[in-house]
């Protein structure tokens, strides 16, 4: 069993159950089976109370699983303490020590490891210029900028080359411009040091930016793991397509299924839709239909025998980049984008309110997921 | 003038210190000013104040004695000395004993759940309700010779088939110690709560996150960071200690007289205030030279005095 694991961190079947106020039990991660590849940039995606810094403190030894297991480099981690895993964290609200210099701070987990002064001294000035603050060595916590002490956090953790850096939601108090200056300079030093990073966000933005791999999870539970291009275009559930993006959803019933594709009959436009199977669904299944506004087609006819709607554009906002519109088809009412692709100043060579238009859903823009 | 105070900012503020200034300056610095004057002066037949000047109460105080057996002019008289420094090592061993019993309870109760904080809190309040005297009192009930303490151990004995002498307690040392240390122990488990309850959780996190174990953590974060705790503690409890004389009166009897006994007794029992005076200035420049080196090297902990 002591074998080198391929995965830097495993998460098996784990259950953390919390007490709450109230006095019943809540399972705040809810048997989640994640597998972390070295070397990887994973990230965990979801709004608050999802279970992903829980999921992430497990891994720290700041929690204890309830049922289930932790594996870090292939090792079961049991009620191992955190100050005797090889994953070291980097905190939202930075947790630097106010007492220490930046020095002092940095130097802290090397001085646990008993490391000789002279190599405290090399690796402290290393990591500091990586994260671009060199010459910073005797200020205090207080005397930084945010940005800074972020940094610091950051470099702290780094000093001890740990196999795994947790990070949960390391950018949160930073300002939007500093924020993805920083997600563009993480993603450097991952890829630079190599070190697997998991890391806890609820920006979807900043997910897909910087992760190799997303977990999208919601209740306590994984939806969806997949690379960015995976998650945001083939979602395999109605939570993951929503929270991802956005998207227009079409209720129906499954019709038929062959090769991957499926035909699910939409009272609401009285219609069948064809569409790309997304997520698990069989015949007779309730399904939903995912259309990113994006990708619809607009036209002044129909293109396909299948798959088209006439309708009528009922509202138009000119946002620079593209036009967002909202058509009504039947009376229900989709999103749907279109790209300014030619420079104009005359109104109508843009989508104008009471215009009637053609959509077509082509089939492989047209994605089928469980209902809910 | 209405018109003036309303407009001017250092006019309100002028109004606002004023009582505490009449206050400060009419029963601090005058009397302070008195006290130094009479310091100086000769007691007369009577017991009232010659005022001339002379370093002689002073001289008495650090030993130089004119009262001698063997016929000498002047000689040496440790007996001030001595209360001196007995007073000044029962203030420094009560304030490292409080330092040693609050600092664990303050942790604890810094580290429960909040909903039972405030019950602590008020637990260790509640003996602050009683009149201090009637505190030291309860002490003497429990340490002397037919006292509860030495009633239950006698019981325990008679149980064991021993032959039990009752301890002497009272009237000890040690009972000025115990009455000390129970009597300013509030005052210290409050600032290093204070300390300890700001220190936020990640803390400990990060600290264990970076590999330090709990003995190594509590070393290098929880203890620098709980330190201004500490030390308004110690200001709140090493000064008091210092001059109290109700304790010592009571619990120590005869026996354990401190600097605050001696200038009572200069005052009320021998009636010599110039002498009287002399050692509550004494006192005031030990209490003052060794808090100034303390708080140079720790700092005053204003961050708790503050809060």
């Amino acid at each position: 069993m002591e074998q080198l694991s391929e995965f830097a961190v495993e998460l098996r079947d784990v259950v953390k159950t919390f007490k709450t106020p109230e006095g019943t039990s809540l399972n705040a991660v809810d048997h989640v089976d994640m597998q972390i590849k070295n070397g990887e940039f994973f990230s965990m995606l979801g709004s608050s109370g999802c279970g992903k810094t829980t999921s992430l403190r497990m891994v720290a030894g700041f929690e204890w699983p309830t049922e289930g297991e932790v594996y870090i480099e292939g090792k079961a981690q049991g009620h191992t303490p955190p100050f005797q895993r090889p994953a070291n964290t980097v905190f939202q609200s930075y947790a630097l020590f106010q007492h220490m210099t930046i020095y002092q701070n940095i130097a802290f987990g090397l001085e646990m490891e008993k490391a000789p002064a002279s190599e405290i001294k090399t690796r402290v000035g290393r990591v500091l210029e990586m994260v671009q603050l060199a010459g910073m060595e005797r200020r205090f916590p207080k005397q930084l900028s945010g940005g800074q002490q972020q940094r610091i956090a950051l470099a702290r953790a780094l000093v001890k080359l740990p196999n795994v850096l947790l990070l949960d939601e390391p950018l949160g108090a930073l300002d939007l411009k500093l924020r993805k200056e920083m997600q563009l300079e993480l993603k450097a030093i991952q890829q630079k040091v190599g070190i697997t990073f998991i890391y806890v966000t609820h920006d979807q933005e900043e997910a897909l930016t910087m992760s190799d791999r997303i977990a999208v999870m919601s209740k306590g539970k994984v939806l969806q793991i997949g690379k960015p291009v995976e998650i945001y275009e083939r979602p395999n559930c109605k939570f993951v397509a929503d929270f991802i993006g956005t998207s227009n959803f079409l209720e129906g019933k499954v019709k038929s299924l062959e090769g991957g594709k499926a035909d699910v009959y939409v009272p609401a436009l009285n219609a069948e839709v064809k569409g790309l199977v997304s997520g698990a669904v069989a015949v007779g299944d309730e399904a939903v239909i995912s259309l990113r506004p994006e990708k619809i087609r607009l036209a002044d006819k129909a293109v396909l025998s299948q798959n088209c709607f006439e309708g009528r554009i009922v509202s138009s906002v000119y946002i620079g980049s593209d036009t967002h519109l909202i058509v009504e088809v039947n009376g229900l009412r989709l999103k749907v984008w279109e790209q300014n692709k030619i420079s104009s100043l005359d109104p109508k060579a843009y989508y104008i309110v009471g215009q009637p238009v053609w959509l077509t859903l082509f089939p492989e823009n047209t994605l089928v997921m469980a209902g809910e | 003038m209405l018109k003036r105070l309303r407009e001017s900012k250092s006019a309100q503020g002028t109004l606002l210190i004023t009582p505490t200034l009449i206050f400060m300056v009419g029963l601090l610095i005058i009397p302070l000013i008195l006290t130094l004057i009479i310091s100086f002066g000769e007691r007369s037949a009577d017991g009232n104040v010659i005022y001339t000047f002379g370093w002689h109460n002073y001289a008495r105080i650090i030993g130089i004695s004119h009262d001698c057996a063997n016929g000498q002019a002047t000689c040496f008289d440790p007996l001030y000395a001595q209360i001196l420094w007995r007073s000044l090592t029962l203030a420094f061993n009560s304030t490292v004993l409080v330092i040693l019993l609050a600092y664990p309870l303050a942790y604890f109760i810094a580290r429960s759940h909040p909903k039972r904080r405030n019950t602590f809190l008020f637990l260790v309040l509640v003996p602050l309700w009683t009149n201090f005297v009637i505190r030291v009192y309860a002490w003497m009930m429990l340490l002397r010779t037919q006292g509860l303490i030495n009633i239950v151990l006698g019981w325990l004995a008679g149980l064991l088939g021993i032959h039990f002498v009752p301890l002497e307690m009272l009237y000890t040392p040690g009972a000025v110690l115990v009455g000390m240390v129970y009597e300013f122990l509030p005052f210290m488990i409050l600032p290093i709560y204070t300390s300890l309850e700001k220190i936020d959780n990640s803390l400990y996190e990060a600290a264990a996150d970076l590999g330090a174990n709990p003995f190594r953590t509590f070393l290098r974060v929880t203890l620098p960071l709980s330190m201004p705790g500490v030390v308004a503690g110690t200001v709140l409890v090493f000064i008091p200690v210092m001059g109290t004389f109700v304790v010592s009166d009571l619990l120590g009897g005869k026996q354990v007289i401190l600097i605050g006994n001696l200038i009572q007794r200069q005052f009320l029992d021998a009636r010599d205030p110039t002498f009287g005076s002399a050692a509550s200035l004494i006192l005031m420049v030990m209490t003052l030279v060794v808090m100034y080196f303390y708080t140079r090297k720790f700092g005053f902990g204003e961050e708790i005095v503050v809060a």
